[in-house]
């Protein structure tokens, strides 16, 4: 609201001093970066350690040719800091970037070129690339241009969920792939808003995270490959090439051609939390779409690139990240920035957390090293502002660094956890030798994270990159023709077992075992301690025919089809009652790793290990079959899960239960639906209550409660 | 095509009549009249949008400074948009807080 006029204050600072290119302007303020609306004006400020001097670059909303050029005034430079504001600005309808002038010597690090027009690193706006998939105009001189952005949104009575960590159901999905089908029937396919209209379904799936594949802007475009079997163009689908950071990505929103994507993509964000749903996004801070020498210059090449980049002694870009470059994010410039970026996601898009590519890169010192205590990561950690948000690691990089388990952790990292994927993948497919590992990684990985508590794993078995769910069960070898790299891309090593035939198949057989063994899958991922992470479209078996790395598919290997919710009903209702099921127990959800210790209550420790006898695991080399039975916190059940990846079926002896209560069968995926589960609480007491027969390749999960009496 | 506005009260509702094109250049004067409409005290500001043909993002902003202009216990109707203009207020998110309205 503003105030009266009588009672409105007449600032000094609302007029100007100088005179510069036509334009009314004074010297601005160096803090925040970035173009801030100010009374009367726009104040611009950015950093350039090495520019001898800096130019403002204005144009007309779209058009090719600057309308004027305004170089800072020495005056208006504080340290390496230009700042000035410039009056009478129309900021709805300019776009702006710099001219940073400064040496040209790539041996020292430099590359300055005063002839490119530069994109703000700080820019909460960027137009160029406002409509998904439309060809760029590649002549034009300014391709990814910074706007004025205001920050009037509306958030009403919006606040952090602050959902515990333990709690999460996290499900891992990518904007435009989750609503582009046709089959979709949203308002507008591909997009924020497109995201929102499918919110009941996310409700309705029962999780309450939603994990966001890149969000900043980025280009689609930037992929010169065609698919060798069709010839059509390909894409950077995935978006794991930020053109820049503080933007969210135009292209996903059906109002971005407005200049709108701020507030659709925050209308979102408000009505998931709405919803009871979380927003984590993944970021992108190992590398930028600059690539190495022979790259473009959008941003920071032309800024400062000593500063931004970790360079070899000869000027050559090191690169950790496989995408050319490497940020360089333990300089404390570069710090700040990555801790100026989160906050601006947290304080003006209200996001609940990060998932981190490539983490381990951001524990690396400038010349690659990796520090035992890196500046960065201990920053994020205690930050005021993102305190209470959930901070993921992918604790590896691509240049050989692997910290799965030994990532500095600062009490606050989550890590993807890959040994869990790569262990419990291994034991669905039949590998012998597995259980014992097997029983750590159900149990929340305390080899990893003894001093962390189960929450720091999250478990997964399929994520965006490599195969998806039905493909793990579908195919023995990746089939990424289409990627144009003759199936040299993707990950070789992918733990799956086509259940007797390679790709689609006919055979009755194959069919029902696969589809036995995504259950399989399910129920074991949600009965793990630690946060469990679902890839999109795994709930109804989505397929990319085989290929692992769709990272340039914008077409239906990576949509989820939403004709599968009705086709693959019955996985998708085994899916909501394992969430249900693992909402209902807080056994499944401790925060503390499991240790064997007496339950007072029950009698029973909160974790023990059975075999085909009772109390009698099988640890042996050639041992598939494992059953865990875990008993409380909070509620006075015991979880008894049963895991066979054996061919063959095997009598179970159920360990004897206290205190009046009976064995309930709650799901067993060798059981024709509707029968494979039920509704939590709504399980079917053993008749024979010491035994239970578990079929091949099978999951049985039972509850030993105190029986119905109304029944 | 320049934008004409037109400002009256009927009853307990405070109606505004857009007509042509609301974009950077004549969103000021659709600004005035939000200003004037909240000045009003009425339950109800009726935004009459059928006469505009075009609605560039500035017009968009114009409809959340008008939801906050007038305050949360005033509502906003627009009326009549045409079906490109009405699908960008959705899109935008702001038919959560302004009711959408063909007639």
């Amino acid at each position: 609201m503003s105030e009266p006029a009588s009672e409105q204050v007449l600032r000094v600072d609302a007029y100007p001093t100088h005179e510069v290119g036509g334009y009314r302007v004074r010297a601005g303020k160096p803090f925040p970066f970035g173009a801030n609306v100010v009374p009367g004006g726009v104040s611009f400020s950015v950093f350039s350690d090495q520019a001898t001097s800096m130019t403002l670059v204005i144009y007309k909303r779209g058009e090719p040719e600057p309308t004027a050029e305004l170089e800072f005034p020495q005056e208006f430079r504080t340290g390496s800091v230009f700042a000035m504001t410039v009056f009478g600005l129309d900021h709805e309808n300019i776009e702006y970037g710099y001219r940073a002038d400064g040496p040209y010597d790539p041996v020292t690090g430099h590359r300055f070129d005063a002839r490119q027009v530069l994109s703000d690193p700080y820019a909460r706006l960027i137009a160029g690339r406002d409509v998904w998939g439309v060809e760029p105009d590649r002549s034009r001189g300014y391709q990814y241009r910074s706007r004025v952005c205001l920050q009037d949104f509306d958030w009403g009575d919006d606040t952090p969920l602050g959902i515990p960590a333990e709690d999460l159901v996290v499900y891992e999905t990518h904007v435009r792939g989750f609503t582009r089908h046709p089959s979709s029937q949203v308002t507008a396919p591909g997009t924020f808003a497109g995201l929102r209209e499918k919110i009941p379904y996310l409700k309705e799936l029962g999780i309450n995270c939603i994990e966001l594949l890149p969000v900043f802007e980025f280009d689609e475009s930037d992929n010169p490959r065609t698919n060798p079997e069709t010839g059509e163009q390909l894409f950077d689908y995935w978006g794991y090439n930020t053109v820049s950071f503080f933007a969210p990505k135009a292209g996903y929103a059906a109002t971005g051609r407005y200049g709108m994507q701020g507030d659709e993509f925050r209308t979102l964000i408000k009505d998931l939390h709405a919803a009871g749903i979380e927003v984590i996004l993944d970021v992108v801070f190992n590398h930028t779409a600059e690539g190495n020498e022979q790259g473009p210059t959008i941003s920071f090449k032309g800024l400062d690139n000593a500063t931004y980049y970790m360079l070899t002694p000869e000027g050559y870009y090191f690169n950790f990240s496989g995408t050319g470059n490497t940020v360089n994010c333990n300089h404390p410039v570069v710090r700040n920035f990555v801790l100026d970026c989160l906050r601006h996601w947290v304080a003006d898009y209200h996001i609940d957390g990060f998932r981190f590519d490539l983490a381990a890169i951001l524990g690396r010192s400038p010349d690659g090293t990796p520090l035992p205590n890196p500046p960065l990561l201990e920053l994020l950690a205690y930050d005021p502002v993102l305190r209470h948000t959930k901070l993921i690691a992918e604790a590896w990089d691509a240049g050989g660094l692997y910290e799965v388990g030994n990532f500095p952790a600062y009490g606050r990292w989550a890590e993807w956890n890959g040994k869990y994927r790569d262990t419990v993948r291994s034991f669905l497919k039949g590998d012998p030798g597995v259980t014992g590992e097997l029983a750590t990684r159900l149990a929340g990985s305390p080899d990893l994270y003894s001093s962390r508590g189960t929450s720091a794993s999250v478990n997964f078995l399929t994520a965006h990159d490599g195969f998806s769910l039905a493909d793990l069960v579908s195919y023995n070898d990746k089939h990424n023709e289409a990627n144009g790299e003759g199936n040299n891309d993707g990950g070789n090593d992918n733990a799956s077992w086509n259940c007797g035939a390679e790709g689609p198949t006919d055979d009755p057989e194959v069919g029902a075992l696969r589809l036995r063994q995504m259950k399989n899958a399910l129920a074991i991922l949600f009965t793990s301690q630690g946060i469990p992470m679902l890839l999109s479209g795994d709930e109804v078996a989505r397929t990319q025919q085989g290929n692992n790395n769709t990272y340039c598919q914008d077409n239906e290997l990576s949509w989820f089809d939403w004709s599968q919710v009705d086709e693959n009903s019955e996985l998708l209702r085994f899916t909501r009652e394992m969430i249900a099921f693992r909402k209902r127990h807080r056994e499944l959800r401790s925060t503390s790793h499991p240790t064997g210790q007496l339950r007072d209550t029950l009698g029973l420790p909160d974790i023990s290990w059975h075999g085909e006898r009772a109390w009698q695991p099988d640890w042996s080399a050639e041992s598939r079959l494992l059953a865990v039975a875990r008993c409380g916190t909070g509620d006075d059940d015991v979880v008894y899960a049963a895991m066979n990846s054996h061919w063959e079926a095997h009598d179970l002896e159920l360990p004897a239960l206290p205190g009046g209560r009976s064995w309930h069968l709650f799901a067993d995926t060798g059981a024709e639906a509707p029968h494979d589960i039920r509704t939590p609480g709504a399980e079917l007491e053993l008749e024979n209550a010491g035994k239970y027969l578990i079929g091949p390749r099978s999951v049985v999960i039972l509850v030993g409660r105190t029986p119905d009496t109304e029944l | 095509m320049p934008l004409s506005v037109s400002l009256s009260i009927e009853g307990d509702t405070t109606v505004i009549e857009l007509e042509g094109e609301l974009d950077a250049k004549t969103a000021p004067d659709f600004h005035q009249t939000i200003e004037k409409a909240a000045g009003h005290g009425t339950s109800t500001v009726e935004i009459r949008m059928a006469g505009v043909g075009y609605m560039a993002s500035a017009g968009l902003r114009s409809l959340v400074f008008a939801q906050q202009k007038v305050g949360e216990h005033v509502t906003i109707k627009v009326v009549g948009a045409i079906e490109p203009v009405s699908r960008t207020i959705r899109t935008a998110g702001l038919d959560r807080s302004i009711v959408l309205t063909d007639d």
